[in-house]
């Protein structure tokens, strides 16, 4: 393929967690997860660039509307986790840690079922301005 | 006069509602962020003091010292923490960063040398919301 372009949309959301696993003791999560399983949660002012790839379309010359893209972005995404509880407030973190790794997993998961099949999606989360993943990496 | 700033950062939770309304009015005022089990973010801090240069050293004020003075007194209260719930100094009020930053100075006054002068708390909540307190 010679003409993929990558395209980008950048949205954020505010939201609380905290990182436990329920099946260890308090003393090991807190020696693994240190302040992040507090048990009173804490918070992050999240991110999140999500890069489409593919060919322009002939017609339009886009890869995908970045209308369509961010209004997908917030129906999907941001009205789901802003000023949420990622733990308490989420089906998609009942029994799933919220790391910022899960976190882009799950986000890639609820957006991949939109966008076309000969479209590329790869998810960047920022959980703070020195954190942050891919997914896929 | 000279002015030096330090910046922090910490990361927590909170929720702004009145305990005196029904959650209507709260959902109403505070909307998204009366949220009952909390939201978060990434909070910068900015500390900026003023003073005349030490003759010796040059500075108003170490600012490694006043990086400390501000993790000690603040940072290691707030960071990873409820807001609402975890800090002493915000018991029995609103949680707005109004209030947190009237907080914060209070916290931070007690930790200065006579001969440095607290300016100005800033407090950035996301990148488009800020405060800033003169002590006025």
């Amino acid at each position: 393929m010679a003409n993929k372009v990558a395209v980008y949309r950048k949205e954020h959301f505010n939201a609380a967690h905290r990182l436990a696993n329920p099946t260890w003791s308090v003393e090991e999560n807190d020696r693994v997860f240190g302040k992040c399983a507090l048990p009173n949660y804490h918070g992050h002012n999240y991110e999140l660039i999500v890069k489409v790839i593919g060919e322009p379309d002939p017609e339009t010359g886009y890869v995908i509307d970045m209308k369509v893209l961010s209004d997908l972005i917030q129906r999907e995404i941001v009205a789901r986790f802003d000023h949420r509880n990622l733990n308490l407030d989420t089906v998609e973190f009942q029994s799933l840690n919220p790391t910022a790794e899960n976190i882009a997993i799950v986000i890639f998961n609820l957006l991949r079922p939109h966008l076309e099949i000969k479209l590329d999606l790869q998810v960047r989360l920022y959980e703070t301005p020195r954190n942050f993943v891919d997914y896929p990496a | 006069m000279v002015y030096l700033t330090r910046i922090e950062h910490f990361n927590a939770a909170h929720r702004l509602f009145n305990p005196a309304w029904t959650t209507e009015r709260n959902e109403e005022v505070f909307g998204k962020c009366a949220n009952t089990n909390w939201h978060g973010h990434n909070f910068e801090l900015y500390v900026t003091v003023k003073g005349i240069p030490d003759p010796e050293t040059g500075f108003i004020f170490n600012a490694k010292k006043l990086s400390l003075v501000i993790k000690e007194r603040v940072i290691e209260k707030l960071d990873h923490r409820n807001l609402n719930l975890d800090v002493d100094f915000m018991q029995g009020k609103l949680c707005s960063i109004e209030n947190l930053v009237m907080g914060i100075w209070q916290e931070l006054l007690p930790g200065l040398p006579e001969r440095v002068k607290l300016h100005c708390v800033k407090l950035v909540e996301t990148p488009k919301i800020y405060i800033e307190y003169y002590g006025e």
